[in-house]
């Protein structure tokens, strides 16, 4: 592996995990992780989108969507965004623990980031079935009958009804955004899944940790992304 | 930076191929985690009170401020040596932006006569 003339380093000798096509391991690090920045960048043109179109629809259908908003339990969703905050720290640590070789930490913190992935995806899933419950799914069976925003205080024969078509694109919305962040979370939790057998058979220490340190990455956009979901499909409506 | 590589058998900088470039330290990594949690706190309060379209603005302020903190510190942007780490993260938002004031300067402004 070693016998092309670029990597003819001292150093190189050491590490098993660097590739003959790279000079230096911190040339190879670089590498992969420019690889992933430029990943995340197209994922957030991908999330982009829908946020996007989230901004166009709530602009058009205002009222409706103020009164969509509103059917969201706050408390499950703050819940949510705690959760996936300490997981982004038990990933920072694992990072650490990887960089400072300490394997069996490195398997701990990464189980820990699973731990917390699932109950993230638990509550999500529990939010779910309520959905289904109300028939608040967009679909055939879609049926939703509730006030426009701050309508309780007319009395009862003024008091408006929001537009269920409008409601509808609020929820297709919701289950688009929230659906493939949570897609993304079983993806993370997968990988992080694999890289927790892997750093326990101890492939992973100071000299090679990137795929730590890159589904790290991948994670904190995955929380990213939350941070924002959180407050436009939870938040801004609930005032009114 | 105190933490040094004890492993490695030297210390980061003394070797140019070296792995390591930043390792957190955990005084600062729980001081981001409690950072996050107090904001976090802080935007589900401001949702209760009725403050007309500021509320949209306050809780996209702190969902940004939230994300920086992501970005600088848990994903080490501010510690990395490497400026096409910051061009790609500077790309990204550029492009985003253009995507979103783009589309809503065509649709806020279909009524205009």
């Amino acid at each position: 592996m070693h016998t092309s003339p670029a990597a003819v380093d001292e150093h190189a000798h050491e590490n098993p995990a660097l590739l003959h096509h790279f000079a230096t391991e911190a040339q190879q690090k670089n590498a992969a992780s420019l690889g992933m920045w430029v990943f995340l960048a197209q994922e957030v043109m991908f999330f982009g989108g829908m946020f996007c179109a989230y901004l166009v629809y709530r602009y058009k259908y205002f009222a409706d969507f103020g009164s969509a908003s509103q059917q969201l339990d706050i408390k499950l969703g703050a819940i949510n965004t705690v959760v996936l905050i300490c997981s982004s720290l038990t990933v920072v640590l694992g990072v650490r623990a990887a960089q400072l070789g300490k394997r069996m930490a490195l398997v701990f913190w990464l189980v820990a980031t699973i731990f917390l992935g699932l109950v993230f995806l638990g509550i999500k899933a529990d939010e779910y079935a309520e959905k289904f419950e109300k028939h608040h799914v967009p679909g055939a069976s879609f049926s939703y009958h509730e006030l426009l925003p701050s309508q309780e205080k007319l009395p009862a024969a003024e008091r408006k009804y929001a537009n269920p078509r409008h409601a509808e694109m609020y929820f297709s919305l919701y289950f688009a955004m929230t659906g493939m962040h949570a897609l993304h979370m079983i993806i993370g939790v997968g990988l992080f899944g694999f890289l927790a057998y892997m750093a326990w058979r101890g492939k992973y220490g100071p000299n090679y940790y990137t795929p730590i340190e890159n589904a790290g990455l991948y994670w904190h956009f995955v929380d990213i992304v939350w941070i924002y979901l959180f407050p436009l499909l939870y938040l801004i409506d609930r005032h009114r | 930076m105190s933490d040094h590589n004890p492993a490695s058998g030297h210390t980061a900088g003394q070797t140019p191929g070296h792995v390591s470039e930043h390792i957190s330290s955990l005084g600062s990594s729980v001081a981001i985690w409690l950072a996050l949690l107090a904001s976090t706190s802080l935007t589900v309060a401001a949702a209760f009170i009725d403050l007309g379209p500021f509320n949209t603005i306050v809780a996209l302020t702190i969902a940004t401020i939230k994300a920086t903190l992501v970005v600088l510190f848990f994903m080490h942007v501010k510690y990395t040596h490497e400026k096409l780490t910051g061009l790609v993260v500077v790309s990204a938002i550029f492009w985003l932006f253009v995507l979103l004031a783009l589309s809503m300067a065509d649709y806020t402004t279909r009524l205009w006569r």
